[in-house]
């Protein structure tokens, strides 16, 4: 054993130094100089200020902006560290649900949400992607069924033709890579900030 | 279920095939010695650390020298990494100021990076600074990988090699699997993920000001470098609490179905190192195929179940199946099939909360552990646990037609049937044994965060993924307490150096003995008849041994859910 001491020594620092070191820093260097934007998180910035990233949803609740999908994240509470408090898409703390299929927690969530959503718009069904979930809490991403039902509520309340929403809606559509991996969807912060450029035009 | 959820399905194997005989022959030049196109860069780094270390590349060990030098590697690997981890607060590249990470989780980390679980009883982000990130999580995610991959070569010498007292010699392995495996693979990868997306940055968080005029910090870090080795290496720690279900940590629909071949690639391609190096390709296309039927076979349970979704939602006029813990860009055959993966191999990265997962979807990824990953498996761990199988079906097969069981020209005795045993019995003792203790203990039973069968669920699906050296997790459960951080720790050790050990000591044996020439009376291991029976041997152990835990679970949840069951926590 001990004669093995030295090549366990030397050989785990050196190994160490190379994966723990030299191998990802080298890959920053790398990275930050062909993939600038990307590697720095996909930031988008208007004018001077960070609005989010392309990547990460954002929570939005004004009747006048696409909803992402409901977010189980949390933040400490301000009043006691011990605990959380509920704090939709919270970068800083990403975190799913984690509620199983016969929690009884789940099921009054959903029901709650649906009811609210039917409320909203009683002629399409509604989509599964809106009152579940997104493991992350973070999904940036909807069904653009999702975003169709929505354009109801946001027509009402923008005073834009629904029409003129259900082509921003496709034209903002992703479809499946190579049109076979993944799901369609659309970036609800991309969505939104087209939408806000319509109201400014 | 949809024709593009199949054809995704079908498309990944395909992959995954087509690259098994490719890696394959190049990791054979690797493992025995030969020249290979990247030796004129590496060599001379090769040479050198030897040199350093003072280690003589032609020296071979005795397994027992073998063995010592892997206990000694974790050991000081071990040492390392709780120091990082303990130290952070005062290290440097610490932007977000994370404290001292907590003696009782500093402890349950570093078992888990070391066996290759990576279990996250820590949320990244939250937790870890960006050096710990690096020179901890990242330097045990080659390390325990390159060991994983270095016994696995050492057994395959046990089954390859004649009448010789060796087996190889350890730091040749490791120093090899490291340089000419692990890192060339991913830089590359590396690339690839940042072009996806994938941050990679030494700059703190960033402060966004949403358009709703809400502040959103955004954690940020040197991610793609490590999620790389994560998935190569199949070690499954996340960078963020969420794993890969993180759009910073899987941002693109392209990016999972690489990660997902990356999980699988190395310990397939091994399933052809192993027929090469014994001489004969068939032994090892035999082994594939029997993973291959039992992958399939947990794929179209997983994808079905979570495809026609909860029956609980469903009640309420849902369609579209199960979305709860799913990403959009995904959906549910990428979020099924990447389960299934993760859990077959032991990776453990997630795309998706399993704890959300149908009852039915869940528990297909706890049976992949508690078979003892041996579908395709962690990268060199599945294979070896895999020929443990092979060894109990051999000598299955021996019993039912009284001859001496052979395979590959090495007589199966005594001594190899014991150590196969021990290494398969040691799993159901830390997985059951614990489960049964966290359920009468008030501190286990203040873990789960469901009711009913499915907080149960949890708590055997963290001991099980514990003892596998899986790592993945039904996310509810509270671990990050002294009681389950101890267990799972003591649970992780075993599970990985209680299989280990006993492999190490059958190499030793088989490398010892004579080849047996083959001869009309020999069963041939490389046909339909041989996979049958190994498949078989298989789900009959895993099912005598865990089929009663699954019931009380997964399968009790499935029937209460279709009843329109629920259970509520607390009142």
């Amino acid at each position: 054993m001990l004669r093995q001491l030295r090549p366990a020594l030397v050989l785990l620092t050196a190994l160490t130094v190379i994966t723990g070191l030299a191998y990802p820093l080298a890959m920053t260097g790398l990275a930050g100089a062909i993939f600038p934007a990307r590697a720095a998180g996909s930031l988008i910035e208007r004018n001077g200020t960070i609005v989010g990233s392309s990547l990460i949803g954002q929570n939005f609740s004004g009747a006048g902006y696409f909803h992402g999908r409901p977010s189980a994240t949390t933040a400490p509470d301000p009043a006691d560290a011990s605990k959380t408090v509920p704090a939709p898409y919270n970068a800083a703390n990403s975190s799913g649900s984690n509620l199983g299929p016969t929690s009884a927690a789940l099921a009054e969530r959903v029901k709650g949400d649906l009811d609210v959503l039917k409320a909203e718009n009683g002629s399409a069904p509604v989509p599964v992607d809106l009152v579940t979930t997104s493991g992350s809490g973070l999904d940036p991403d909807i069904s653009p069924e999702a975003a169709d039902f929505q354009v109801p509520r946001i027509a009402k309340d923008r005073k834009i033709a629904e029409d003129t929403l259900r082509d921003l809606v496709a034209s903002h559509r992703e479809g499946r890579t190579l049109g076979l991996l993944g799901e369609p969807r659309v970036n609800v912060l991309a969505l939104n900030l087209a939408l806000d450029d319509l109201a400014k035009r | 279920m949809t024709v593009n959820g199949w054809i995704q399905i079908a498309l990944y194997c395909a992959v995954v095939l087509a690259l098994v005989k490719p890696l394959g022959s190049y990791m054979t030049r690797v493992f025995t010695g030969e020249r290979t196109v990247l030796s004129p860069v590496l060599g001379p780094v090769e040479r050198g650390l030897y040199r350093v270390s003072g280690i003589d590349s032609r020296q071979e060990q005795h397994w027992l020298a073998y063995t010592g030098a892997v206990i000694l590697f974790h050991v000081l690997g071990f040492a390392v990494l709780y120091a990082i981890l303990r130290l952070q607060a005062v290290l440097p590249l610490n932007p977000a100021d994370q404290a001292a990470v907590a003696p009782d989780l500093a402890f349950n980390t570093s078992a888990s990076f070391i066996t290759n679980t990576n279990w996250q009883s820590y949320g990244g982000e939250t937790t870890l600074s960006y050096l710990t990130q690096m020179l901890g999580l990242t330097h045990q995610n080659f390390l325990s990988a390159a060991t994983g991959i270095a016994v696995a070569v050492a057994l395959i010498r046990g089954f390859a090699r004649a009448s010789t007292g060796t087996i190889g010699s350890f730091w040749v392995d490791v120093t090899r699997a490291t340089l000419y495996v692990l890192l060339p693979i991913c830089i590359p990868y590396t690339l690839f993920l940042v072009w996806q997306g994938m941050p990679q940055t030494l700059s703190a968080y960033a402060d966004a000001t949403t358009l709703e005029g809400a502040k959103q910090t955004i954690a940020l870090g040197p991610v793609a470098s490590q999620v790389a080795i994560k998935m190569l290496g199949t070690n499954g720690g996340g960078f963020f609490n969420v794993n890969a279900a993180h759009p910073f940590e899987n941002p693109t629909a392209l990016s999972n179905f690489i990660q997902m071949v990356s999980i699988f690639v190395i310990g397939a391609a091994l399933t052809n190192v192993f027929g090469r190096m014994v001489g004969d390709e068939r032994q090892g296309w035999a082994i594939l195929g029997a993973m291959g039927i039992l992958f399939l076979a947990g794929v179209a349970v997983t994808y079905w179940a979570e495809a026609n979704g909860s029956a609980v939602l469903n009640s309420f006029g849902l369609t579209g199946g199960n979305m709860e813990g799913k990403e959009t860009r995904f959906g549910i055959a990428a979020s099924a099939l990447f389960a299934v993966i993760t859990t077959a191999a032991s990776c453990g990265a997630v795309n998706a909360m399993h704890d959300s997962f149908t009852a039915l979807g869940g528990l297909i990824p706890l049976l992949n552990m508690q078979l003892g990953e041996i579908i395709i498996g962690g990268v060199g761990a599945g294979l070896y646990g895999m020929l443990i199988f092979v060894i109990v079906a051999i000598f299955v097969a021996g019993l039912m037609v009284g001859r001496t069981p052979e395979y590959l020209g090495k007589k199966i005795e005594a001594k190899e049937v014991k150590m196969a045993m021990l290494g398969i019995l040691c799993l159901p003792l830390m997985m059951l044994g614990f489960t049964a203790l966290a359920t009468v203990l008030p501190a286990g039973l203040a873990g789960p965060a469901n009711a009913g069968p499915h907080g149960f669920t949890e708590i055997l699906y963290a001991y099980t993924s514990a003892a596998a050296n899986n790592g993945s997790a039904f996310g509810g459960l509270t671990a990050n307490t002294l009681f389950y951080n101890s267990t799972l720790a003591i649970g992780m050790l075993v599970g990985r150096f209680f299989v280990k050990i006993p492999v190490l000591a059958i190499a030793g044996s088989l490398a010892a003995k004579k080849t047996v020439p083959a001869s009309a009376g020999t069963f041939p291991t490389h046909g339909g008849l041989f996979v049958g029976l190994l498949v078989g041997v298989i789900l009959i152990i895993g099912g005598l041994t865990f089929f009663p835990s699954l019931a009380l679970g997964p399968v009790v949840e499935h029937l209460a859910g279709a009843a329109g069951q629920t259970f509520s926590t607390g009142g």
